[in-house]
């Protein structure tokens, strides 16, 4: 369904809602993800993922990666909007598709007996899987991939004893020589 | 070693290098420090105003009438959230103000200590930028930051918030001048391309409009002289925001009123009608553009703004510049002379079959009431107002209602910064505490609130404020016993339910502005009225003026929830056939 913007926009033309990454560049200080985090919800969006982590130690820069979904036009404004907080540096958002690489981290703790465990390894091993801890009766086992890819794993490692799930949320880097340039004051 | 200076200096500091005249606030334990260094600061003088939502709106009505931020001071925990309205009506009207809140100890913040709370946490969605300040250090530098960010590109509201611990701690002062040399540069680039393409589209103009709000005003007097100038040269009719109001003259003949919701038969078919509109500094509220999706359906769209957000949020335009409005229409203006030298003579015959239309729908006056012998009507006491003021520099604050719209469509305003009123977040309560600021930026001129009897009782204690001041503030009351406007929409939308929207045991309020130290005025007739708005005029003193008016009058013309531009309502024998919708209803 289209998000409407206004109250009077009752029969507004539907647009097309997509999946985007949102990519925030901001000043790593207190309170700067519930700056980000609460202009979503007090503006109706919806963060789907989060992952954050400083990637400039130097100038205390963070790196905040968002999954929400929304018409071209919502996502405009979300960028529009990000762009007015005072700590945020540049703003990028990427749409799924091969332009961009896409990468999530997933741990997965199986716990069962040794016939479903080894069933469970036969599968892990069909992926570019890696073992991080091995007990008699369980394993971590680390994936890290796309974000479909690791659906598919997990979806055929539930019959063997799926204990624990821990997801990043997927991080995205353009290809190629391009990167984001400051687009502060710019009209998107 | 150079001086060491205290958080509380350090703020003072602060606030007289950037040339603070008034404080509003009120004192508490967490801001005592802040009080103690007051009095070694002759040139700042502190309002005490008795509620510190009244400080918020007081310093808005300030910032609102001299262009200057409003500065605000106020304790800890429910210090802070009384100014939560303030701030948030500031944030949506654009406003600047720089809120200081006092904080705990920093080695109570988190153990919900006396008078605790996360103000910043609180006030992040309605400020442009706030801070809680652990460390000294950082102190100097964010007191400045507070005011550059209020004051630059979209105006708004700023708090630091500074715990009891840290107006006591010592550090090194950093001046203004130093500061402001490591704060980003906030100008825009003006896109040179655009103003071509927009220059060539007012050329071609058949039908133009142009819509004009706040931004004009907050760009300052410069920007209203250019739009004027914009106007004169194109030739183009003008209608303007609520917010807009005074930023071209309203008694001039190509000004075609306020448009929107309460906006006139003209302005709104003009607006719906045009084949060009030049959006300047206002963003499509949804009281101005009525059912999106039947909004000026055939015209190309201009929108000027200095904030990006602002450009495409609501409506798409065709072209949009963003910058400072003055900037922008100076070039605009450039480019227009230079381009189309003849344009001044050729255009009015090519727009006058426009002018024409327009003219038709004027005959309409929309704004048209009939004033009995008996009963006061509302619409008649500010026309009565406003031709009895119009000779002075008048400045109008209103609170939120029938009231305030009427306001808007009956008073003329020749002068920007000359009408304060609360449009975004639509404060009932706002008009007097503004009042207050406005008149201590404007000594000896002639302030008037006009009110309705329901907000006003909202921040009535303010009046005690203006007595303690000698802040001859007069506070026009139209005074209907209802809540007029949630009442009409209970007539129009909800059967006739009127539900809570009546004062049964209002005050007398005469008596009421006896009790403050006040002077008290009363008119119930036609006849009467003028010789008492005079009296209310002259009197030194601040005055409460109680205008008893017909009860169930309507604010007409009004597009209904839901409707188009050209779906007005001219006034109550016209609107059994223009039914609203079950989507209409749900609207505000």
């Amino acid at each position: 369904m289209s998000k409407s913007l206004s109250a009077y926009s009752v029969e507004n033309k539907k647009e097309k809602t997509e999946k985007h990454i949102m990519v925030v560049w901001v000043d790593n200080e207190s309170g700067v993800l519930t700056r980000v985090a609460g202009l979503f919800s007090g503006r109706g969006y919806n963060i789907e993922t989060l992952a954050v982590a400083q990637v400039d130690d130097a100038k205390h820069i963070s790196r905040i990666t968002i999954t929400t979904e929304g018409t071209n036009s919502v996502v405009d404004q979300i960028k529009a909007q990000l762009l007015k907080l005072i700590p945020v540096h540049k703003v990028a958002s990427f749409q799924i598709n091969n332009k961009s690489i896409l990468r999530e981290l997933a741990l997965v703790k199986i716990i069962g007996n040794k016939k479903n465990l080894e069933k469970a390894k036969k599968i892990c091993n069909s992926f570019k899987t890696e073992y991080l801890d091995t007990t008699k009766s369980s394993f971590i086992v680390e994936l890290n991939s796309t974000r479909s890819e690791i659906d598919r794993l997990i979806k055929e490692l539930k019959p063997y004893g799926v204990a624990s799930i821990a997801r990043t949320g997927p991080l995205i880097m353009s290809k190629g020589s391009e990167i984001t340039q400051i687009n502060k004051g710019k009209i998107l | 070693m150079t001086q060491q200076l205290t958080g509380a200096q350090i703020v003072f500091k602060v606030l007289e290098d950037h040339n603070v005249e008034y404080i509003f606030g009120y004192p508490g334990g967490a801001v005592l420090p802040l009080y103690d260094e007051l009095i070694h600061h002759k040139k700042i003088k502190h309002i005490l105003v008795r509620h510190e939502q009244g400080a918020g709106h007081a310093a808005e009505g300030y910032a609102r009438s001299s262009g200057k931020p409003g500065v605000v001071i106020v304790t800890s925990g429910p210090g802070a959230t009384n100014m939560v309205t303030a701030l948030t009506d500031a944030y949506m009207d654009s406003i600047p103000l720089v809120c200081i809140s006092g904080q705990v100890p920093t080695h109570l913040i988190g153990t919900d200590a006396f008078q605790e709370c996360d103000t910043t946490g609180i006030t992040r969605p309605c400020t442009k930028h706030n801070w809680l300040v652990k460390d000294i250090k950082d102190l100097p530098l964010i007191l400045h930051k507070a005011f550059h960010i209020a004051t630059s590109g979209r105006p708004g509201p700023v708090l630091v918030d500074i715990p009891k611990d840290v107006q006591f701690q010592k550090t090194k002062y950093i001046k203004k001048e130093q500061a402001i040399k490591i704060f980003p540069k906030t100008d825009v680039k003006i896109e040179e391309n655009e103003i071509q393409k927009i220059a060539e589209l007012i050329f071609k103009a058949k039908k133009p409009i142009i819509y004009s709000g706040g931004g004009v005003i907050n760009s300052g007097e410069k920007a209203c002289q250019l739009t004027q100038e914009f106007a004169k040269i194109t030739g183009f009719p003008i209608t303007s925001t609520l917010q807009g109001l005074g930023a071209y003259p309203g008694d001039d003949n190509q000004f075609l009123g306020m448009l929107g919701m309460h906006g006139t038969y003209e302005a709104n078919n003009a607006m719906h009608d045009c084949d060009l509109m030049i959006n300047i500094g206002a963003r499509f509220d949804d009281r101005i553009t009525g059912k999106i999706d039947k909004f000026s359906p055939k015209s190309k769209k201009i929108h000027i703004d200095i904030d990006p957000s602002s450009i495409n949020k609501i409506i798409k335009v065709d072209h949009a510049v963003v910058g400072d409005v003055g900037k922008v229409l100076n070039k605009l203006i450039s480019v227009l002379n230079k381009k189309y030298p003849n344009f001044k003579k050729s255009n009015k015959a090519s727009i006058s079959k426009w002018w024409e239309q327009i003219n038709k729908w004027r005959e309409k006056d929309s704004l048209f009431f009939e004033q009995g012998n008996k009963i006061l009507k509302p619409q008649y006491a500010i026309k009565r107002l406003y031709e009895l003021t119009k000779n002075r520099d008048t400045f109008i604050t209103t609170e939120v209602g029938q009231h305030q719209m009427w306001a808007a469509q009956y008073y003329k305003f020749t002068k920007p910064k000359r009408w304060m009123t609360s449009g975004g977040l639509g404060t009932m309560g706002f008009g007097l505490p503004a009042a207050i600021g406005v008149q201590l930026a404007n000594p000896g001129k002639l302030v008037v609130d006009i009110a309705g009897e329901a907000s006003i009782l909202m921040n009535m204690q303010e009046l005690s404020t203006a007595v303690q001041y000698r802040l001859p503030i007069k506070i026009f009351i139209i005074n209907n016993q209802y809540m007029g406007m949630v009442r009409q929409w209970q007539e129009l939308l909800h059967d006739k339910n009127y539900s809570q929207s009546y004062t049964e045991a209002l005050p007398d309020f005469v008596k009421l502005a006896e009790a403050y130290g006040a002077i008290g005025i009363r008119a119930t007739n036609p006849d009467e009225l003028d010789e008492k708005i005079k009296e209310m005029i002259d009197s030194p003193k601040p005055v409460i003026f109680d205008c008893i008016v017909k009860q169930n009058e309507n604010c007409f013309p009004m597009i209904p929830s839901g409707k188009a531009h050209n779906e007005m309502i001219l006034g109550p024998s016209e609107k059994k056939d223009n039914k609203i919708t079950k989507e209409g209803k749900v609207l505000v």
